[in-house]
């Protein structure tokens, strides 16, 4: 398996602090790579640093190959990257249809990648002339990355799904994106929820102070418990 | 799967009437303290056009604070601009202007206009590039370089013009009134309301009907999500300040017709004006803009018949009450 993005020594920096310390990652293609780490250690810093939110002090960043860190966030996203951030973001004063219009950068929306996307988020089509600004938090999420996977990407950043939402909805959320996985996607996915990495996990980069502390795959970390204490202070054990 | 299905009904959006009732219930509260229907129903159709003519103006810098958080002090330098540009085409046919048609008047006025206004969006786009660029994201920069840019604007237009007041009469088919029993309406303060209330339309067609309108309602809301969809929103800014200071432009031909008379600083008063309505209307609200600019210039029009000695103080107070009521405005879009 290829490594569709790599990290070489990436630095960030957010005013005066220095977030990002040297950061070498990569992610395989067709794999679902998860970015633990405690609060603070800087792995959403690492997605928006990647999609271009913040600009890389230092350091390459690669896609398929070409370099990105000194793109503009509207390339980086037209060369294929989809973003759905920890608030989500959707816009609350447009309709389900008209966010999903709007990610729908080049072309009409697709009827055949709707329906799939209906298929597990049924939500979306039922609130499809609603504003997004009134659905649940879990419909919101489910808009966020339908909005994300709208049309075919190489690489898809998701930061924290399962944040705040009810373990019910987790559950549901976690076979959704599944079901993204299954059909070949390649996801960089941050996660608090242990629970939840352990299900969508292949591989699996541990941060902590800015720089990656482990990697290697996701199954072996959930199996062993001192190693997860050591990375993480807790076991995922405790988290489910 | 079931949960995300959310088999319950949404709950319907709430229509949000009460900013839209204010300007009512003001007209109507103001009914018994006129006394007399006529001064009433004067009073109120100079509010609706005054009101109009400053939602022309205002209508840009909304957009521009909403969608791009630029504090653009120099917007009243586009107002002035368009008025002079307008005496371009108005003075060498003054004879047309006086003519007893209303055809013939309009074929120079609506030329006037539109120059007027493609010279205002033109500068817009030279102001956009030399001044805003290099200051985005620094408020008080932006505050210094687009108060400087307003003065640099207002000494050039003194030194092509001079500094005498530019007299502007209104066309010969706008002048006087329609007479409705004891009711006398100015003709063109019916022809401002019809262009304000086209305008309105025009931008909610553009806002709700178009795939550039989403654009900016979204920018609106969220200009970092825009861009990582792929959307370059520097362009779409730039192309909505060019629209923005046009329809300033458009004000500026309108106000000055209004008045009477152009001057380079014609639109310092404005400006005060045109931040009330932007700020009481919500940052970024095409609607919330209108009701406000409708609201100031009822304030205006009343407090100045009622309470003259508290005209100056007015909409102040008016600002102080909706912020009070609604600390984001009338309309919330941005969280700012």
């Amino acid at each position: 398996m290829s490594d569709l993005l790599k990290l070489s020594g990436v630095h960030t920096h957010i005013g005066r602090y220095h977030i990002l310390q040297g950061i070498d990652l990569a992610v395989a293609e067709g794999q679902v790579t998860m970015l633990l780490g405690r609060n603070g250690a800087g792995k959403t810093t690492t997605l928006r640093t990647i999609m271009g939110l913040w600009q890389a002090s230092k350091g390459e960043i690669t896609l398929a190959g070409q370099r990105i860190e000194s793109l503009a966030t509207p390339d980086i996203a037209r060369i294929g990257v989809g973003y759905v951030p920890e608030s989500m973001a959707v816009f609350s004063d447009l309709t389900v249809k008209e966010n999903l219009v709007l990610a729908a950068r080049d072309a009409p929306l697709d009827d055949k990648q709707l329906d799939w996307i209906f298929g597990f988020f049924p939500a979306l089509r039922r609130f499809w002339l609603s504003r997004a600004g009134s659905l649940s938090g879990g419909q919101k999420q489910m808009l966020s990355i339908a909005r994300a996977i709208v049309e075919p990407r190489k690489l898809l950043l998701i930061d924290e799904p399962t944040k705040g939402l009810a373990p019910a909805i987790v559950m549901a959320l976690i076979e959704c994106l599944k079901e993204i996985k299954r059909k070949g996607a390649t996801i960089l996915m941050v996660e608090q929820n242990f629970f939840a990495a352990r299900e969508l996990g292949d591989n699996v980069l541990v941060m902590d102070n800015g720089t990656i502390v482990h990697r290697g795959e996701m199954a072996a970390l959930a199996a062993d418990v001192p190693l997860q204490e050591r990375l993480l202070g807790l076991s995922l054990e405790a988290h489910q | 799967m079931t949960d995300l299905a959310a088999t319950d009904p949404l709950p319907k959006p709430k229509r949000d009437l009460a900013p839209i009732l204010l300007p009512v219930a003001l007209a109507l509260l103001m009914i018994p303290l006129i006394g007399s229907t006529s001064s009433w129903l004067t009073l109120t159709v100079a509010s609706l056009a005054m009101g109009m003519m400053i939602f022309i103006m205002a209508s840009g810098l909304t957009l521009v604070f909403g969608l791009m958080d630029v504090l653009n002090f120099g917007h009243g330098a586009f107002i002035a601009v368009g008025a002079y540009v307008a005496t371009l085409v108005l003075a060498p046919f003054a004879a047309s202007i006086q003519a007893d048609s209303l055809l013939t008047n309009l074929a120079v006025l609506a030329p006037a206009a539109l120059l007027s206004m493609a010279v205002s969006g033109a500068l817009g786009l030279v102001v956009e590039r030399v001044l805003i660029l290099p200051v985005y994201g620094q408020h008080l920069k932006q505050i210094l370089m687009t108060t400087g840019g307003l003065i640099v604007a207002e000494q050039t237009l003194y030194a092509l013009w001079g500094p005498q007041i530019i007299p502007m009469p209104l066309p010969a088919s706008l002048r006087g009134s329609f007479i409705i029993g004891d009711v006398a309406i100015a003709k063109y303060r019916v022809l401002a309301m019809l262009i304000g209330l086209g305008v309105f339309i025009a931008i909610q067609l553009v806002l709700n009907r178009t795939k550039l309108g989403l654009l900016i309602r979204a920018g609106v809301e969220n200009r970092e999500m825009v861009e990582a969809l792929g959307y370059r929103i520097r362009r779409l800014f730039l192309g909505v300040f060019m629209t923005g200071s046009a329809l300033a432009g458009l004000g500026g031909v309108m106000w000055a017709l209004y008045r009477e008379q152009v001057h380079a600083s014609m639109s310092d008063d404005l400006t005060v004006l045109i931040f009330i309505v932007v700020i009481i209307g919500g940052l970024g609200s095409i609607g919330g803009c209108f009701i406000g600019a409708i609201l100031v210039a009822m304030v205006a029009n009343y407090g100045g018949f009622l309470v003259p000695k508290l005209a100056l103080v007015s909409n102040i107070l008016l600002m102080v009450a909706i912020l009070m009521w609604r600390p984001r405005g009338l309309y919330a879009v941005t969280s700012r």
